[in-house]
Parts: C-alpha cells; sequence; structure tokens
C-alpha cells in the first residue's frame, strides 16, 4: 500500500481528547460531522488543510487516554493515509489497525511539518521527499498487518467467521 | 512453568499454555459499553447483521457518561442502547445507576474472570484478581456477539508495596507517584501486577482506585491477588461463593519489578494537563481552584464519600470555588444518604450530583469556564478532558479535594485530619 501526502506535525502525547474531545460526545453517533473537528484542541485548522493521503506525524505515546474508537475513525474519515509516531497508546494503536488505518512506529524527529512524504504500509518505508531520505519503521505484528490486509476487524471477522488471529 | 495472574487467566480461557508474547483468542465472561461508545459498537453489529448477546446476562450497556441525557442527540444514542438491550437480553445500566466501572466491581465481576469493555477505565476489575481491559467499540461488539476475543498475552510488572501511609496519605497518592515515577507510557501494553504487604492490608477500595488507574500509565490491565480482602467485598455484594484464590506462581516471569515504600509518601497531585506531571502537595499549595469535584470511578466511593466528609463537617466551602460531590453507583449515593455523609456535604455548601460521569468527561454536570481551574478525584486531566480545552485540571485524593473546597486554594488535608 503506497500513500502519497503532507506531514501534518504533533507533539507528544497527543490524547483522544485533542482529536475527539469530550464536549463534542454528542457528534459521537455523527462521525462525518464529529471529523470536521478532528484534532481541533491540537490544532484548530488542522481539519480544514488536511487533503486526502495526509500524514498525521506524532511524537510520544499518541493517542493516549480514552477508548473511543472515534478517535481513529475521524483521523481516518478526514483523509489521512496514515499515523507515524515515535510510539502509540495501546487502545489508540489496537483501534486504528481494527478500523483500517495504518499506524507506524518510526522515528520521527527526522520529519518536519510540510514535508512530503510516500509512505509504503506493508515495508514500513517513509521516503521524505522534501529531504531525500528514507526512515525505517519498526514492523506491524503479524496479527495487526492480517487485520489490515482483511480491511480491518469487521471484515476479518466476516471474512474468516470468526478470529483467525492465534497463531 | 511458573505463570504471572495474566498468564494463568488467559491459559484458563484460551484452552493453552499461555505465555507473555502468545496471541490468544480467549473466552470472554462479561463485557460492557457505555453510552460514548456502545452506539458505535451496536451500529457495527448491524452492520454485520449479528446484532446478538453471546451472554447476554454478562453483558452490560451503559448509560453514564451523559446521564441524564442534556441534549437529543444524546438522547437518541440512548434510545441504541435500550433497544439493543430488548432485542439481545442484555442488561442496560440506565441513567439512575452511576459508573460503569463501579458497578460492574459491586455487581458482576469476580476473580480468575475476563472482562472486555468499550471503556478505558475498564481495568478497575482487575482489583478483583480478574483480567480486564479496555479496548474500542469494534473489538467489544465482536467480543459481545461471540464471546471471544483475541489478545496479545502482555509482559508483566510487579509492583512491589511496602510501608504504612502516613496520616492524610492514600492508595491515590500512591498510584499518582507511581505514574509519576514510570510516566504515562512507562507500562505501555504491560500487565501490572500489585502485590507485597501494603497491597495485602490495603481495603478493597483502594486496590479499585490502583486498578483503575493502570491504563494512566499506559498499561493494558492492573492485577492483584484475590485474597480474603477480594472474598469480603464479594460476600458483602452476596456473591461470596463465586469467590476463589488467585495469585501469581513463585518464580513467575516480571519484565521489571518495582519496589514502592509508602512510608515517607506525601499527599500527590498532578498538575495539567499531564496525569505523570506529578507534584508534592507543597509546590502546589496555595494554586487558586474554581471549581473542587469528588467522584467518579476513581474516588467516588462510599471510602472517598467518608474520608471527604468527615474533613468537610461543620465546615463550609470557600464562596469562590464551586463543590460538586458526585457518588460513583446508586449504592453509594443510598449508604451515604444512610451514614448522613449527603446532608453534611449539603451544608458544607456542595452540589450534589447525581450517579454517572458527570463532569469527568466534559459533557456536563460541571463544565469548566475558560481559564478556570479544577482540582478533581479523577483519574485524568488531558487538556479539554472537562468540556473545555481552556480549562486546567488537577488530579488528587479525595482529603485533598476536600481540604481545597474549604480554602479555595490547593490545600494539605493533614491539618483537619
Ligand atoms: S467517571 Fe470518568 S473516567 Fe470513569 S468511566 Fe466515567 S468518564 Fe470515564
Amino acid at each position: 500500500m503506497q500513500i502519497k501526502g503532507k506531514a501534518f506535525k504533533f507533539g507528544d502525547s497527543i490524547s483522544t481528547d485533542h482529536i475527539a474531545p469530550g464536549r463534542l460526545f454528542h457528534l459521537r453517533t455523527n462521525l462525518p460531522e464529529l471529523a470536521k473537528h478532528v484534532l481541533e484542541d491540537a490544532d484548530p485548522e488542522f481539519a480544514s488543510k488536511v487533503q486526502p493521503g495526509d500524514f498525521v506525524v506524532g511524537g510520544k505515546n499518541f493517542g493516549l487516554g480514552s477508548s473511543r474508537e472515534h478517535a481513529p475513525t475521524i483521523i481516518k474519515l478526514a483523509g489521512v493515509g496514515a499515523v507515524l509516531a515515535e510510539s502509540f497508546a495501546r487502545i489508540f494503536y489496537r483501534n486504528a489497525i481494527n478500523i483500517g488505518l495504518p499506524v507506524l512506529i518510526c522515528d520521527t524527529n527526522q520529519i518536519n511539518a510540510g514535508d512530503e512524504l510516500e509512505v509504503d504500509v506493508s515495508k514500513g518505508e517513509i521516503k521524505d521527499i522534501t529531504k531525500g531520505i528514507t526512515i525505517q519503521a519498526k514492523p506491524l505484528p503479524d496479527v495487526m498487518i492480517k487485520i489490515l490486509n482483511d480491511g480491518g476487524l469487521l471484515e476479518h471477522f466476516r471474512k474468516h467467521g470468526g478470529f483467525a488471529l492465534d497463531a | 512453568m511458573s505463570k504471572t495472574i495474566v498468564e494463568k487467566i488467559l491459559s484458563e480461557h484460551s484452552g493453552t499454555d499461555a505465555c507473555a508474547g502468545d496471541i490468544v483468542v480467549a473466552e470472554i465472561d462479561a463485557a460492557l459499553v457505555q453510552d460514548g461508545t456502545g452506539p458505535l459498537a451496536v451500529q457495527h453489529l448491524q452492520k454485520l447483521g449479528m446484532e446478538q448477546a453471546a451472554k447476554p446476562e454478562r453483558t452490560v450497556l451503559f448509560i453514564d457518561h451523559a446521564a441524564p441525557s442534556p441534549r437529543k442527540e444524546l438522547s437518541n444514542a440512548h434510545k441504541i442502547l435500550r433497544d439493543f438491550a430488548k432485542k439481545t437480553g442484555a442488561i442496560l445500566s440506565d441513567v439512575n445507576e452511576g459508573v460503569c466501572h463501579q458497578r460492574m466491581v459491586e455487581n458482576y465481576m469476580n476473580p480468575g474472570e475476563v472482562l472486555i469493555g468499550a471503556d478505558s477505565h475498564t481495568c478497575t476489575a482487575g482489583a478483583l484478581g480478574a483480567f480486564a481491559t479496555g479496548m474500542g467499540s469494534t473489538d467489544v461488539a465482536l467480543g459481545i456477539a461471540s464471546g471471544k476475543t483475541w489478545l496479545r498475552v502482555p509482559e508483566t510488572f510487579k509492583v512491589y508495596v511496602t510501608g504504612e501511609f502516613k496520616k492524610g496519605v492514600y492508595p491515590k497518592d500512591l498510584m499518582l507517584h507511581f505514574i509519576g515515577m514510570i510516566g504515562a507510557d512507562g507500562a505501555t501494553y504491560k500487565a501490572l501486577e500489585f502485590c507485597g504487604p501494603t497491597i495485602d492490608a490495603m481495603e478493597i477500595s483502594g486496590r479499585f482506585t490502583l486498578a483503575n488507574m493502570a491504563v494512566e500509565a499506559g498499561a493494558k490491565a492492573g492485577l492483584f491477588n484475590s485474597d480474603e480482602t477480594t472474598k469480603k467485598y464479594l460476600k458483602e455484594r452476596g456473591r461470596g461463593e463465586a469467590w476463589r484464590p488467585i495469585s501469581a506462581d513463585e518464580g513467575a516471569n516480571y519484565e521489571r519489578v518495582y519496589e514502592i515504600d509508602v512510608s515517607e509518601l506525601e499527599p500527590t497531585i498532578s498538575a495539567p494537563h499531564m496525569v505523570d506531571n506529578t507534584k508534592v502537595i507543597k509546590d502546589v499549595e496555595g494554586i487558586r481552584v474554581d471549581q473542587v469535584y469528588i467522584g467518579t470511578c476513581t474516588n467516588g466511593r462510599i471510602e472517598d464519600l467518608r474520608i471527604a466528609a468527615r474533613i468537610l463537617e461543620g465546615k463550609t466551602r470557600n464562596p469562590h470555588t464551586r463543590l460538586l460531590v458526585c457518588p460513583a453507583s446508586r449504592d453509594v449515593y443510598l449508604k451515604a444518604i444512610e451514614e448522613g455523609l449527603i446532608a453534611k456535604f449539603i451544608v458544607a455548601g456542595a452540589t450534589i450530583v447525581n450517579p454517572g460521569c458527570g463532569a469527568c468527561v466534559g459533557v456536563h454536570g460541571g463544565i469548566l469556564g475558560d481559564g478556570e481551574v479544577c482540582l478533581a478525584t479523577q483519574n485524568r486531566n488531558f487538556r479539554g478532558r472537562m468540556g473545555n480545552p481552556d480549562g486546567f485540571i488537577y488530579l488528587s485524593s479525595p482529603a485533598v479535594a476536600a481540604a481545597t473546597a474549604i480554602e479555595g486554594v490547593i490545600a494539605d488535608p493533614r491539618k483537619y485530619l
């Protein structure tokens, strides 16, 4: 899977409250509307600037906090191609894969805001075209690749008539 | 092979010899969703054509985050859960009942069981010697429908606690201190096992507070031995027969061991906007506070209300500081009425909010104004958490909260004890 787009940089510890805040709780059953506010409390202009294929580039512990699957879902709905971060909080990471949003762990310090990136998700390869460098992401665990390749966990479950993930 | 608590429970539930790092498909005993995550879970199942519950008597749908509903969109979301309950026979915990995690331990969870919940603080039930973890709507939807989930068996960090708490210092202070020590991502993907003489001597409510906040260190679960204290609690809740002992094997494999001596611990506070931004009380004393919030799944139990009431008795809140008290469940509320605590709070100038999540998640019942400061007994203080990205949240024990309500600034509770 090849994705091309621009980097939107965020700092460490972007929480689910930054991504899908509680004050917009009433929009959780209206995801397209909620997506218009994605990451609003970290960057109020992000939602209006992001283009399909662009990347959210975070620091450490991206997505910490709540279990709200709405957080990765509205990042995906906003057109984001993948989230790159130095590390992810557990539930966010699992949710993102479940709903088919690629998440890659890599050294994001090398990427600047606005850099043009080309990402090969299955190889975990991030080309920073602006800088002319290639950054290697940590390979996704096999189980996550299976789910992502099936198009998310619901599709996985439908396809296999249950979970086909243990060894 | 010697096993940690998590390895034991997941071995039993997967029919395998589960070791840290293994991927297993495990039977689940119980599942929960709440009104923020449940509607999406139900919609997922509708899409799959699987609107069903494998174990309806152990599937609990909570209306607690926006209860009673403050607006029509949320009332409509609640209808989705009520309809699903009717259709599948799942249990509905409606607006009068209280916060999901408190209700799960009060009424549904037992040692050795597996619980998955679409709420990050599902880990609370680990205090009863269960494996309980938070997941998203998709995972829990499939868990509800199939009675199973997939899990990577986590490595365990052992947290060995010794020493006696000083007066005015509580399990909440220990947990804030620990998270400050290892960081908000210090235990990501890991299980925490709390043990040692201080934990053995700790009452169940303190264990709930510790287990509840395991996720604030990034952990997948926070587990405790199931012992005589657990047995006593289950008996009180009418589930004595469900008790069984659980502990790790001698020689179990821990990725890391932390030792903490609580005897020198001070009242500890998390400052905005991160739980691991911890300070001892003397470094934050005197900061002006607009609202004090006592409640939540972390510290809204009867034991917490007793501590706060003792400090507030015969005093009144500072006129500049709103005081909100929110019992975590209906049972806690009733007990607080019977014990006369509610009257003491009201006399002290408190507003009593109905059991539920209330202000904690920023939906209603105590939203902060721009630039306002709240000191709360809850578990997280991220920017925007209480409904306003321009608000500031400090986290503390119920004792610090009560003293702060009296003085209108962050205050050391020890002079009132
Ligand atoms: S009380 Fe707060 S932390 Fe607990 S379940 Fe409710 S919103 Fe979440």
